[in-house]
């Protein structure tokens, strides 16, 4: 049945007006609009960062950028999907590498490019300081860097902005594994935990999970987050 | 007195140890450096387009945490930038002037920031060297422990200090801060043709070659003139006259090294501060020997 | 045999664009030398800087082949210099700038080699890539 009038709203999908309801997300939107989307989607949750979309409201100059599963539409919103991001990658042995200044200077000369202007942290649907990640790296501060980009999900934008062409999340994720490898606090936690995994301990729990039906999956993980609470 | 400090990203890594020895030789005298508790990179050389106002963005926004250490308390009235790399000067300077001259400019970069407040071109940006001047170059003289009496040195003032007129720390031509400092140190300052002759700065890039052609005629004339070291206010400078002498070296084998110190390790030497603060394991051309065979180590 | 010089509307715009751009009324130069005279790397130069300003104003657009301005280390020793109160060093980044703009590159990054990469300080690489990169 078609929703009333009064709660349906207008967004333009890469130039083509939809009327969508208006408590959409951008991809229920889209696919209430015919899109049947194939790439440019993933876990729906906003953690995997693949619907990447830039977007602007009515009456407001600023082009945004958002996650299409996290971001509600508003009535004029004119947008259009990110699905992917041509990004440079340098191919390195983390194992051969040191936490140092100069491991930035040569996997990524291209950060001394970034002139502060601050667009990848207005870009950054994580609300992440980006610019002051790569600010971190430049000063050869690793930690400061890892930490800052702690909740980085990938999704291109910061670098889509970029005027200096800068690729920030690789960078980013280059210092959370130096970090990871070299800086951080070893934790003897971890270890046993580790140890616990090999030696078996959490085989009979795991292989019960594999078998469960999707919906005492589904109750069980919800009320792990319950008891989390 | 608590002052402003704006480090710059070389300072913090590659040449820490220039850093350090400023810091503490600056506690010495009384002059706490309060670093800005966020700043980024000024982008070391100023734009000179006249429509480049984008890359003011970079030095404008450091000047804001300046009015944002005012207004959280972290110092006091107090709208001055400290710098130390001489390249860091120039550029912070060289955008508060543009500011000044072109007021229109200030309402695009204020426009252009995110969280930060608007920026009213109130802060001055000033060289280290120019605090130690203020505060009297008797108080430094009070300091010295280790007398560098045997000592000549070249004093290097590069570009970045004295131009343009306009930024200018001193006279552009016949600058006297440095050889002041020196002797206040008690060395004594060699007075020099290349003093304020160009290392190559960033040629250091793709030109290595004319670069260690500059170093050359710089450092042989340091030594013509009776210099048995070198110091200076930039850590750029630092490299294209310290590092670059390998090269040098390669290419004139007769070539005798000479050592580059920066002016607050010196400070440092002289105030007889702790071997660490000093940082002398981090200048390419050892200068201990040197040091030791003066007996000031 | 004297060399003739057309100034057309293709050379007086580009005398008018660098003019512009580098916000230095060029026309004022008068041929001193001085800036040659006292730069630094005028020897690894095929122009000198006092040739750069006077291709500059006869509108000779051949200037942006000369490989001058990409060695202009921005020292500012003809700034303080020059008796027209001219400064070369913005004329040369107008120049760089005709360039950089339109995406071509001086330097191109992934051509350094690790061991430069590695050697030099990040002050030289940030200079460098503002000066010599689009
Ligand atoms: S830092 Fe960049 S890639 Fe990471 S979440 Fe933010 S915008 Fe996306
Ligand atoms: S968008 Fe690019 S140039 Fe601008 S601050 Fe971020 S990394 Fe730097
Ligand atoms: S010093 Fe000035 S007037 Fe003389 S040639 Fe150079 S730019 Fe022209
Ligand atoms: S600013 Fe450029 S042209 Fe002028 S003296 Fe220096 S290197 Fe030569």
């Amino acid at each position: 049945m078609m929703k009333s009038k009064e709660n349906m709203v207008t967004v333009y999908i890469m130039g083509d007006a939809y009327n969508v309801p208006e408590s959409s997300t951008i991809i229920t939107a889209m696919e209430y609009s015919g899109f049947q989307l194939t790439t440019g989607v993933g876990c729906r949750e906003g953690f995997c960062g693949a619907c990447a979309t830039i977007y602007r409201e009515k009456g407001d100059y600023k082009l945004k950028g958002g996650l299409a599963c996290q971001t509600v539409v508003t009535d004029g919103m004119t947008l259009a999907q990110i699905p992917f991001m041509p990004a440079e990658k340098p191919i390195y042995d983390l194992k051969e590498l040191k936490p140092d200044i100069n491991t930035i200077k040569e996997l990524f000369p291209t950060i001394f490019r970034c002139v502060s202007c601050n667009t990848c942290t207005k870009a950054c649907p994580q609300d992440i300081d980006v610019m002051d990640y790569i600010q971190a790296l430049k000063k050869g501060n690793i930690a400061e860097a890892a930490d800052i980009s702690f909740d980085c999900i990938r999704c291109g934008l910061c670098a889509l902005r970029c005027p200096a062409e800068i690729v920030q999340y690789n960078a980013a994720t280059l210092a959370r594994r130096l970090y990871g490898s070299y800086l951080a606090k070893k934790s003897p936690e971890v270890d046993e935990s580790i140890e616990d995994i090999k030696a078996g301990k959490y085989d009979k729990e795991l292989e019960e999970l594999t078998k469960m039906d999707r919906k005492t999956l589904s109750e069980k993980y919800y009320a792990r987050e319950t008891k989390l609470r | 007195m608590k002052i402003p400090y704006y480090p710059g990203c070389t300072l913090k890594s590659t040449a820490k140890h220039f850093e350090n020895s400023a810091i503490e030789s600056a506690k010495a005298l009384g002059i706490e450096f309060v670093e800005l508790p966020k700043w980024n990179c000024c982008g070391v050389v100023t734009p000179l387009a006249e429509d480049d106002i984008m890359h003011h963005v970079a030095p404008v926004r450091n000047l804001i945490r300046v009015l944002e250490m005012n207004k959280s308390g972290a110092v006091n009235d107090e709208k001055r930038l400290l710098t130390l790399c001489s390249m860091c000067f120039n550029t912070l300077k060289r955008s508060t002037l543009r500011i000044k001259e072109k007021v229109d400019d200030l309402d695009v970069l204020n426009d252009f920031m995110y969280k930060e407040e608007d920026y009213d071109g109130s802060v001055e940006v000033v060289h280290f060297l120019e605090i130690l001047r203020e505060n009297g170059f008797d108080e430094i003289k009070k300091q010295v422990k280790k007398s560098l009496e045997n000592l000549k040195i070249a004093p290097y003032y590069g570009c970045m200090l004295l131009r343009p007129k306009d930024i200018g720390i001193d006279d552009a031509e016949r600058p006297t801060i440095f050889n002041d400092l020196l002797t206040s140190l008690s060395a004594e300052p060699i007075e020099w043709r290349a003093k304020n002759k160009c290392c190559g700065s960033f040629l250091t890039l793709d030109n290595k070659e004319i670069v260690s052609r500059l170093g050359y005629d710089i450092l042989t004339n340091a030594q013509k003139s009776g210099a048995d070291l070198i110091v200076t206010s930039c850590p750029l400078c630092a490299f294209n006259l310290d590092n670059r002498q390998k090269i040098i070296k390669q290419k004139h084998p007769e070539f005798e090294e000479i050592p580059v110190l920066y002016f607050t390790q010196l400070m440092a030497i002289a105030f007889d501060l702790d071997k660490e603060v000093m940082g002398l394991d981090g200048n390419y051309i050892n200068p201990v020997p040197l040091l030791e065979s003066k007996g000031i180590l | 045999m004297p060399k003739t010089i057309v100034l057309d509307k293709k050379s007086v715009d580009f005398l008018k664009k660098i003019t512009d751009l580098s916000g230095e009324t060029i026309t004022l130069c008068d041929q001193c030398g001085t800036c040659s005279g006292g730069c630094p790397v005028v020897e690894d130069m095929d122009i000198t800087p006092s040739q750069l300003m006077r291709m500059v104003l006869i509108g000779d657009q051949t200037v942006m082949q000369t490989k001058t301005m990409w060695l202009c280390a921005t020292c500012n020793t003809c700034t303080v210099r020059c008796p027209r109160m001219l400064d070369v060093s913005k004329v040369a980044e107008a120049l760089r700038q005709v360039t950089l703009r339109q995406s071509i590159n001086k330097v191109k990054i992934d051509e350094i080699s690790k061991e430069d990469l590695s050697e030099l300080p990040q002050i030289a690489l940030v200079a460098a890539f503002r000066k010599l990169t689009s």
